[in-house]
């Protein structure tokens, strides 16, 4: 199937007649994922978004519930969002990511409402990338620039138009309600060579790279690769695989909610406890553990990497740590098994 | 899908001070309605975040045990926030309680075994939990002999003070307390926890021992359990991370690639060596 570029913001606007729609849109000199009103809002021809699709699933700051105490109970309110969404432009690495929260939030024991209920409601747009960025290296993390992984519909960018594949049934129903043309030969080949054509030229070799981390927690290279992190947290903020929150009460008298904000474990009082002892007293320790959470713990419990190559804390360092570099160097470290 | 972020509201019935120092108040609190009670099935080991409406939650270890119907009860140190909230509240008001959360001490293993309790200072809330539950009536036979071993820097610290009375007169427990340094009126032990223990516990031969307590403590009886022959897969610890949605999401108490919330509190010496130290 194929819809002309020209046709997008008519087939947005049809779209926004039923589903909430998020497409990326400018902000000032980057673009973002904003609900949009009009087809004509939505920025396809950018880089991808300076923050993931995440947000639109596990908000910055998000209200849990409101309540109302009184001497004989309290009324708990919540308003779980269940609204039909479809994300629009989406880059396959992002809509990787979402699949690798899902593990997060619907874990072995526990399963979280307003994820999961946006997640379920959501139809997930995807564009490929026919030209990668050079701070991308999805295809070391198995991901790609036409992945599919977590996507209903991929759009391929053949220049006038984009052909269409179908992934999941959702996306299915979804292009049969929009009444796509048929792609022609011509067509096919023109995105087969798009495919072909979109080189991501990084590579981050991570053969050995678990076996490393499950055994040199306690080597020396960690004492070293932090020292330029200044523990500010942006590359844990713009990440689209980390999860990590706070709760806290926002309340006059007892009447008022408990919201959620994103929290990062790059700050020291993450994890410092009541009685003032903190497990993970330096940014060696807050470092590392980003590293071991991503390439580790993740896999242990997940089976698979949570990081996937978006380049986003390689871009927005202050400082230029690149992600690349420390797996290298943590790969090639000698490991050190004693404490 | 069952919401795992709200909590039960239930009222505050009693809002005790616990130690002389005034730093750990006992809250008692009761259930709203039989289907709330029903709603909350609790095992000792456990914990619950505690909810001071307009102030936060906070983690405490449930120190009633599932053999005490109709109410829960928790110590909470004044430490922060939450808990100094607690501290204040009166009786009669609405508390919130998310859980039961966690797992829970293994009490199946412990069947037809000896289980030695070892706690210091205020980390003896879930011990008691424990303790109480093994000494039910239709549950004691279950388990072999039990000894509790608990100490406080003084006499005033210690916790559950009348309940510590009765199980001294209790022959289906062995409780030995002690306290850091002499004082007047003090029938106890003097000394601290890793000496004491070294003294007085039962032989490690088909024996659980328990443990909670400050690092400190942890550090040194560890070496003496050890000595004493308990193998790391009958030592269980309870850890303390800090923590804050308690059901594995938010990221903060984590030890490894397991979360102290979902996968613990409860974790054997020989699970914990297999992990880094990040407790
Ligand atoms: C599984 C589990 C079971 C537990 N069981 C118990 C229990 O049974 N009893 C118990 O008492 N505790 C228990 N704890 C510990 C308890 O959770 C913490 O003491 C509690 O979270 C503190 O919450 P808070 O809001 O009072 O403190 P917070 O306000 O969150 O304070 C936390 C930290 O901030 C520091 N802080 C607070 N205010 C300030 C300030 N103004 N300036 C600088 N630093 C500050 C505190 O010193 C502390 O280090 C348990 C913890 C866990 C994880
Ligand atoms: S963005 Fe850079 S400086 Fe900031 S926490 Fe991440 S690695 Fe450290
Ligand atoms: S760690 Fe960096 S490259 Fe990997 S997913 Fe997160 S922001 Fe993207
Ligand atoms: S408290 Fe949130 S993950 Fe454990």
């Amino acid at each position: 199937m194929i819809i002309s570029k020209k046709d997008i913001p008519g087939f947005l606007d049809k779209l926004i007649s039923e589903y909430q729609v998020f497409a990326p849109v400018q902000e000032g000199s980057y673009t973002l994922f904003k609900s949009i009103t009009s087809g004509t809002d939505a920025v396809l021809t950018a880089d991808n978004t300076k923050l993931p699709a995440k947000e639109i699933f596990f908000p910055q700051s998000e209200k849990l519930f409101n309540y109302n105490v009184t001497e004989t109970g309290a009324k708990l309110e919540t308003d779980i969002d269940d609204r039909k969404k479809v994300i629009f432009g989406v880059r396959p690495c992002d809509a990787r990511s979402l699949v690798l929260l899902d593990n997060v939030f619907n874990n072995d024991k526990f399963q979280d409402p307003y994820y999961l209920t946006r997640r379920a409601n959501t139809i997930m747009v995807g564009i490929g990338c026919n030209t990668p960025a050079s701070t991308c290296f999805c295809t070391s993390v198995k991901g790609g620039p036409f992945d599919t992984t977590g996507l209903d519909l991929l759009l391929i960018d053949t220049g006038d138009a984009f052909v269409v594949e179908v992934v999941s049934d959702k996306g299915k129903a979804l292009a049969k309600q929009a009444g796509f043309a048929a792609a022609s030969d011509n067509d096919k080949s023109a995105a087969a060579k798009a495919k072909e054509a979109a080189k991501v030229t990084c590579q981050v070799n991570i053969d050995g790279l678990k076996d490393k981390l499950d055994i040199n927690f306690y080597a020396p290279i960690w004492d070293k690769i932090h020292e330029k992190c200044l523990g500010c947290g942006a590359c844990t903020y713009l990440c689209p695989t980390c999860h990590c929150f706070d709760i806290v009460d926002d309340a006059v008298d007892c009447n008022g909610c408990r919201v959620r904000n994103w929290d990062s474990c790059a700050f020291p009082i993450f994890t410092l406890h009541g009685s003032g002892h903190n497990p993970r007293t330096s940014n060696k320790e807050r470092y590392r553990n980003r590293i071991m959470h991503k390439f580790k713990y993740f896999v242990d419990n997940f089976g698979e990497i949570a990081c996937v190559g978006c380049g986003r804390c390689i871009k927005n360092c202050p400082v230029n740590m690149d992600i690349r570099v420390v797996l290298d160097d943590v790969r090639g470290s000698e490991a050190r098994l004693d404490s | 899908m069952k919401n795992p972020y709200l909590p039960l509201p239930m009222k505050l019935v009693k809002n005790f001070t616990e130690t002389e120092d005034k730093l750990i108040h006992t809250f008692t609190l009761q259930y709203l309605s039989e289907e709330d009670e029903k709603s909350f099935p609790y095992m000792p080991g456990q914990f619950a975040e505690l909810c001071v409406f307009g102030k936060g939650e906070a983690p405490f270890g449930i120190a009633s045990s599932p053999s005490e119907p109709g109410f829960l009860k928790f110590s909470v140190a004044k430490v922060g926030v939450v808990s100094t909230a607690l501290h204040l509240m009166e009786e009669g008001t609405m508390i919130g309680v998310r859980g039961p959360l966690g797992n829970y001490y293994p009490v199946e293993e412990f069947k037809g075994k000896n289980v030695v309790i070892i706690g210091g200072g205020f980390a003896f809330t879930t011990l008691r939990s424990l303790a109480t539950y093994m000494l039910e009536p239709e549950r004691r036979g279950d388990y072999g002999n039990i000894t509790v071993i608990y100490g406080a820097r003084n006499p005033g610290l210690l916790l559950y003070k009348e309940e510590l009375a009765a199980w001294e007169q209790n022959p289906n427990i062995n409780l030995i307390t002690t306290i850091d340094s002499a004082v007047d009126g003090w029938n106890g032990r003097v000394g601290f926890i890793p000496a004491v223990t070294e003294e007085v516990a039962p032989s490690s031969e088909n024996t659980y021992a328990i443990v909670c307590g400050p690092p400190v403590m942890i550090k040194f009886t560890m070496p003496v359990l050890e000595k004493l022959g308990f193998p790391a897969e009958r030592i269980i610890m309870s850890l303390e991370n800090r923590m804050k949605c308690g059901i594995g999401m938010c990221g903060r108490c984590n030890v490894g690639g397991k979360y102290v919330c979902k996968d613990g509190p409860v974790f054997t010496r020989a699970q914990l060596n297999e992990l880094p130290a990040e407790y």
